[in-house]
């Protein structure tokens, strides 16, 4: 039977289908660990307490949550620096994250299942997100105001939550200040030094020219003054409260209400209270600027680079891309040679994107930026203003890298459009323009979107290139701001992509840095599965569209 | 108005129905003569338009290949020279010892036997500064030694056993923005000769070098044939320096000594003969210095050969002094090394051999900051040579007279050429890659301070003795080890699911799986690197032997579930019909998977002691945390969707009739699988492996992430590897514009263009083939 079975040929139908269900599972299990990881960052887990007792040594009091945990060999984990006994074979150990770097320099460390007490869920637990330093672990005992006790036990919660939301408005509007009109009054000055530079340059530098630009100058400078103080004030407004909290250790200490971002008491909360936290971290995630290299805060600089340099991207790739591909399918004649260029553009959508990226940062960074800074830019010299990787030069390069995708799928449409139609046309008395301006290219549309929008799924996934030619891990500014000409095209940018790489890879604190990275791939994978789900849906449609069209 | 008005303003449109209808359109409308000439001006406008804007497009994508051309070029260029001035030496009448010039060739400086220096413009031979070295009366220069050029340190031996120890310096400053380079003498020690030899005989021959501790140590003999070695050690206090000098006398080599030289390290000591022998003292501890060994460095005239054995013309150190060049009377030009042999004793070893002289070598000088070194003969050639890529980059008769000196200015611009009869020409070199060479680039390399020759990539230098290593085959052995471990993960895979799906899978769940793998193949390959990097590799890690059993296990078990299928009651297996073994297989695998993964720790202890990784170590393979296994599956895992779907596509695009016909003739669906469709849809396969290859070979974000990016030459699973889109993605941001490095780097684009093209060409053609193919069947 067994030889019946196999002379059938079924045992390798069955391995071929065991081959596409992996391949099924890796996709799906890959994204879900994404979702999962990502989506599980900005839920309070529960705080735990235990006791840590290792044979021969005092036991430790731990407070902290669990983050991950694992079951390895006793010898991996002796290897470790960990006491197992001899006869144990298998280990289970937890990592907790304990929090206070700035205490202890151990906010992440893996514990033995074995030596752990029982777990028991503290009521008063506090977490602090902080400024600095990462979490706060300990118990909360005091609010204090200018250093006098205002709560205590059970009522400080209520007075916690109040003065912290103070606290967090004070720093949103000291930031307001800081980002825009601080940062504005800076790059008004730096214009005004600029515009003296080029007085100079040009020979026009005349006592009276000169003085009224320094008279701008300390005009601006005077409203910077204004602000500062106005910034002073609001810090020592922010500087008022504390919290007075006990370490799992049982040390006090006394938390400046100015640099706590979020408290959360998560063993008591209910689901509700959990929602709203998760929503609030959320938000922050999406729509907050990065602290402490990147580990903590949001990823709102890498998101708006991302989007503005494939928007910058598609306005450059559309045309040029439709204009070559009408190029190729309507006007050259066909033949060997278009052939070729065809298979020459198919194969440009194959070469490896550091290529691209090499050519970007040689011919257009280093080429091209460094003849429009001569020509134009003479008066920030030495200091490169184009000749440097920057947004436009990014576009550049990744509408070079897209171009093939743009032309492949706007033929493929174009091809697709029934002869009927364009003999119509033709037929009806417009010229060959008309027909392809009014007639065809319209018909053709959605098949240049389903390319644009491929194209712009590869380019919000592309990261090599970018490395090269205007992708940094810390912008300063937005390429996009309030100050004219508002779109800083020469201006270097963050990027979900690099950002991803520089967190996980390029960060001193890889294990605090872990969840946001989940949570980072997580924005990036959805926006390119979306994008590519809508790119199918047109295509699927128009497909149906033309085939009705043409019976 | 008819046609012709229409034809001058603008083509016709190509097709025929076309004037038939404006013809008649026109006799209807007149008036509209105006509209008309505008809408042919407009088709005009319009084809030139997108004539104009779809053929510069596709020349904008030619130039990238041309643009990646052009930077690479200079590195294979020749040296070239340009005469800028002749003049008599300047100064004094006496033979010249010495010259050379400071970095921005504003000064020369020469010595002269009279103990004359003299400051001079390169450009003019003009004077700028006359000095006389403190010679006593009576005295007179016998010998003359220089160190590393880069100290600008010189001696000069004398007739009574004295000696003096100088510098050439200068100072640099910047009045009213302009740079002024104000030459000087500086005495290390003391501005009077010092006391070399304790007897007063003349001294023959000084070899002199300043170590980095500011540690001087000199070599001299006498003409009695006596060689000592003199150290002066410079202690720097709060408020004082003290200098010790100490005098070592070392048994002499019993032939005449015309030649001392020292390394930087103060650590070796060779000494040239008259017979073409070098001796080598190891002299770290002057105390204790010890003679090693004699070494014949030109090579003997075979025995029948007229005349006498080639003697040493002149030998000089190259930047670094780790390796040393050997001029012989026969022209011939050899690099020797300190090399450890099998016993681990530093002997002279040659490494290498230039282009031979057609006479005698008479000056060989190396570059201030690179491996290179210029060369010239009796007869009047120079000759510009590099170690690392053995080139010989200029080979030229400059002067019809016999060429005392060649020497070039510290950044390797200029070159001053000393003939017999006391001209001094001056020139202007362009050297700018000297570095590369196809022998450095691909082949092994004997680089210094290694025992035999390798390849090896290190492109970044920590000081500037370092001998950079351009070797891309590490890079290229990297890419392809990554390459192939990705497609032997990700062929079977992709080729045998793309099979079931299109040809037992059932349409509807078709429609799910395949939209799905195409995603796949959208997704960021920053995720799948990131992922591979911080989970998947310290899983492995940690999981090694669930890494193998899943491997043995998976297909057992998928086998095993077949054939219990096979044997339920076929009432109960009809429920679920043909076409959904791979969903019913989801939980089956889902179930093995999270078997070998719980069994792991137990396997480990039970076969590999507790630590698989630890094994792996007892056993001489060496495991890298990011490996090469990890990067195959990452990697895989990003060229199975590409695979997946153009294979796929081939499959599903054999006609039906054939395959209908084989079934009708008898044949399992198994047999017309292997026997009709696979055929039929070879080339179809081919083309999509030929595909994700080149996908393989390009991908830069997985391999960077999930490596440890070390530039290993070896086929290891478990080491790491770089490859030469992450060595572009890692160093491209830290080299200088227009550099040797920074065109390294271009070239492997270049090279990275030029693989994954061939590899999509040759991909294209073979379904264009595939696609006639089906249309004829």
């Amino acid at each position: 039977m067994l030889k019946q079975w196999y002379k059938s040929g079924s045992p390798y139908i069955w391995l071929n289908a065991g081959a596409i269900a992996i391949s099924m599972i890796m996709v799906v299990g890959l994204i879900g660990l994404i979702a999962v990881r990502g989506l599980s960052h900005f839920w309070p887990a529960a705080v735990i307490e235990t006791t840590y007792t290792v044979p021969d040594e005092e036991p430790v009091r731990l407070l902290g949550t669990v983050r991950r945990s694992e079951t390895v060999t006793a010898t991996v984990v002796r290897e470790a620096g960990f006491y197992v006994p001899e006869d144990q074979m298998i280990v289970t150990r937890h990592l907790l994250q304990l929090g206070n770097r700035d205490i202890t320099s151990r906010d992440f460390a893996w514990y033995i299942g074995d030596h752990m007490g029982e777990w028991t869920y503290p009521e008063n637990a506090l977490v602090l997100e902080r400024m600095t330093w990462g979490n706060f672990y300990g118990y909360l005992e005091a609010i204090l105001e200018d250093g006098e006790v205002v709560a205590e036990g059970e009522a400080a919660w209520d007075e916690l939550y109040e003065r912290v939301a103070r606290a967090v408005d004070l720093r949103q509007q000291i930031l307001q200040i800081e980002r825009y009109d601080i940062g504005g009054i800076a790059y008004q000055q730096e214009q005004i030094r600029l515009a003296q530079r080029r007085l100079e340059l040009r020979g026009e530098d005349t006592p009276e020219a000169m003085a009224e630009l320094e008279e701008q100058h300390a005009a601006l400078q005077e409203e910077y003054e204004e602000l500062d103080l106005h910034r002073n004030d609001l810090r020592r407004q922010m500087d008022r409260d504390s919290v007075r909290a006990e370490t799992a250790e049982g040390r006090t200490v006394t938390i400046a209400m100015s640099d706590i971002v979020r408290a959360a008491r998560p063993n008591v909360m209910s689901f509700g209270e959990k929602i709203g936290h998760y929503v609030d971290s959320f938000k922050e995630f999406v729509f907050d600027y990065p602290r402490e290299a990147n580990t903590e805060g949001g990823i709102f600089p890498a998101i708006f680079g991302t989007v503005l340099m494939v928007i910058v991207m598609s306005i450059i790739v559309t045309p040029v891309g439709v204009l070559a591909a009408i190029y190729l399918r309507e006007y050259a004649r066909q033949g060997p040679f278009t052939r070729l260029i065809r298979i020459c553009v198919n194969n440009l959508a194959g070469v490896p994107s550091i290529v691209f990226g090499v050519f970007g940062l040689g011919f257009f960074v280093y080429f091209l930026g460094g003849a429009i800074d001569d020509q134009f830019f003479q008066a920030a010299q030495p200091a490169p203003t184009f000749g440097r990787p920057g947004l436009f030069w990014a576009s550049l390069t990744l509408a070079l890298l897209t171009l093939p995708v743009v032309i492949v799928a706007t033929e493929e449409g174009l091809s697709r459009i029934p002869k009927s139609v364009r003999e119509g046309s033709l037929a009806l008395g417009a010229t060959k323009a008309e027909t392809i301006w009014r007639t065809v290219v319209p018909m053709a549309a959605p098949a240049m979107m389903t390319g644009l929008i491929l194209a712009v799924a590869r380019a919000a996934g592309e990261v090599a290139p970018l490395m090269l030619v205007g992708v940094v891990k810390l912008a300063p500014n937005l390429p996009m701001d309030g100050n004219f000409p508002y779109l800083h095209l020469d201006r270097s940018f963050m990027h979900l992509g690099f950002h991803i790489y520089d967190v996980g890879f390029q960060s001193p604190n890889v294990e605090a840095a872990r969840p946001l990275v989940y949570a980072t791939a997580l924005t990036l994978v959805l926006i390119i599965i979306v994008l590519n789900l809508t790119a199918i849906a047109i295509r699927n449609r128009l497909r149906e569209k033309f085939k009705s069209d043409s019976d | 108005m008819s046609n012709e008005s229409h034809e001058t303003h603008g083509s016709p449109p190509e097709s025929p129905l076309t004037p038939l209808a404006s013809s008649g359109y026109s006799s209807l409308t007149a008036p509209a003569t105006g509209i008309r000439k505008w809408r042919g001006v407009k088709n005009g406008i319009s084809r030139y338009f997108v004539g104009v804007g779809g053929v510069s497009v596709i020349i904008a994508l030619g130039l990238i290949f041309l643009y990646l051309f052009i930077e690479v070029v200079p590195l294979f260029r020749a040296a070239s020279i340009e005469h800028i001035a002749t003049y008599p030496a300047p100064g004094s009448d006496a033979p010249t010892l010495h010259v050379a010039m400071e970095r921005y060739m504003e000064v020369g400086v020469r010595f002269a036997q009279d103990g004359s220096v003299t400051f001079f413009d390169p450009a003019t031979g003009e004077v700028k500064l006359e000095e006389m070295l403190p010679i006593p009366e009576g005295v007179e220069i016998t010998s003359f030694g220089a160190g590393e050029p880069r100290t600008q340190l010189v001696a000069v031996g004398l007739s009574n056993g004295e000696f003096i120890i100088v510098q050439h310096d200068e100072d640099l400053s910047y009045p009213d923005d302009v740079r002024l380079v104000t030459p000087k003498l500086v005495y290390p020690f003391d501005d009077k000769p010092m006391a070399g030899d304790d007897q007063g005989r003349p001294i023959t021959s000084i070899g002199v070098q300043q170590g980095s501790g500011g540690t001087i140590k000199a070599a001299i003999s006498t003409d009695d044939g006596r060689l000592r070695l003199i150290e002066f050690s410079v202690r720097r206090t709060l408020f004082a320096t003290e200098t010790t000098r100490n005098a070592y006398d070392l048994d002499s080599p019993d032939t005449t000594i015309n030649r001392l030289m020292i390394s930087m390290d103060m650590a070796d000591l060779l000494v040239g003969d008259a017979e073409g022998y070098v001796h080598y003292y190891r002299i770290r501890n002057p105390a204790d210095a010890q003679f090693m060994e004699s070494q014949r460095v030109v090579s003997r005239r075979g025995a029948q050969a007229l005349g006498e054995d080639p003697e040493i013309t002149t030998m000089k150190y190259l930047l670094g002094t780790v390796s040393l060049v050997v001029g012989g009377s026969d022209g011939s030009l050899t690099q020797w090394m300190l090399v450890r042999d099998d016993e681990n004793v530093r002997r002279l070893t040659e490494i290498r051999s230039f282009t031979p002289h057609e006479a005698p070598i008479s000056s060989i000088n190396p570059e201030y900051s690179r491996k290179g070194f210029v060369t010239a003969d009796d007869a009047g050639n120079i000759g510009i040579h590099f170690s690392t890529s053995h080139r010989t980059l200029l080979s030229k008769h400059a002067v019809d007279d016999r060429i005392r000196f060649a020497m070039l200015s510290p950044r390797a611009n200029g070159l001053f050429l000393l003939d017999e009869s006391e001209r001094l020409h001056y020139y202007l070199v362009r050297n700018d890659h000297p570095q590369t060479s196809f022998h450095a680039l691909w082949q092994q390399v004997w680089y210094e301070g290694y025992e035999d020759p390798q390849y090896r990539w290190e492109s970044s230098s920590a000081t500037d003795e370092f001998e950079p290593k351009f070797s891309l085959v590490p890079l290229t052995v990297g890419t392809l080890k990554a390459a192939f471990y990705a497609m032997l993960f990700a062929t079977p895979l992709a080729i045998m699911g793309a099979i079931y799906t299109a040809y037992f899978m059932t349409p509807k769940l078709r429609g799910i799986v395949k939209p799905s793998i195409e995603i796949m193949e959208a997704l960021p390959t920053v995720i799948l690197g990131f992922l591979a990097g911080l989970w998947f590799a310290p899983f492995v890690e940690n999981h090694l032997p669930a890494v193998f059993s899943v491997l043995i296990l998976m297909p057992l078990g998928i086998l095993l579930f077949g054939l219990l299928w096979s044997m339920i009651p076929a009432k109960t297996r009809s429920t679920i019909p043909p076409g959904w073994e791979a969903a019913i297989l989801v939980p089956v695998i889902i179930f093995i998977g999270w078997a070998c993964v719980k069994m792991s720790p137990l396997l480990d202890v039970w076969f590999f002691g507790g630590d698989m990784r630890q094994w792996f170590t007892d056993i001489g393979l060496t495991y890298d945390q990011r490996n090469a296994l990890v990067v195959g599956i990452a990697m895989g895992f990003a060229v199975i969707p590409t695979i997946f779907s153009i294979t796929e596509d081939a499959i599903f695009n054999v006609p039906k009739h054939l395959t209908q016909g084989s079934l009708a003739l008898g044949a399992t669906p198994w047999q017309t699988m292997m026997k009709i469709v696979i055929l039929t849809a070879s080339p179809g396969i081919f083309s999509a492996v030929m595909i994700g290859l080149g996908r393989a070979v390009g991908e830069t974000m997985i391999v960077l992430m999930a490596t440890g990016n070390s530039p290993v030459t070896n086929f290891n699973i478990f080491e790491g590897m770089r490859t030469l889109s992450a060595n572009i993605a890692v160093e491209m941001g830290e080299t200088e514009v227009g550099g040797t490095h920074y065109r390294i780097l271009f070239l492997s684009a270049l090279v990275l263009f030029a693989l994954t093209f061939v590899f999509n060409t040759i991909a294209e053609i073979v379904r264009q083939r595939l696609r006639k193919k089906y249309a004829s069947i």
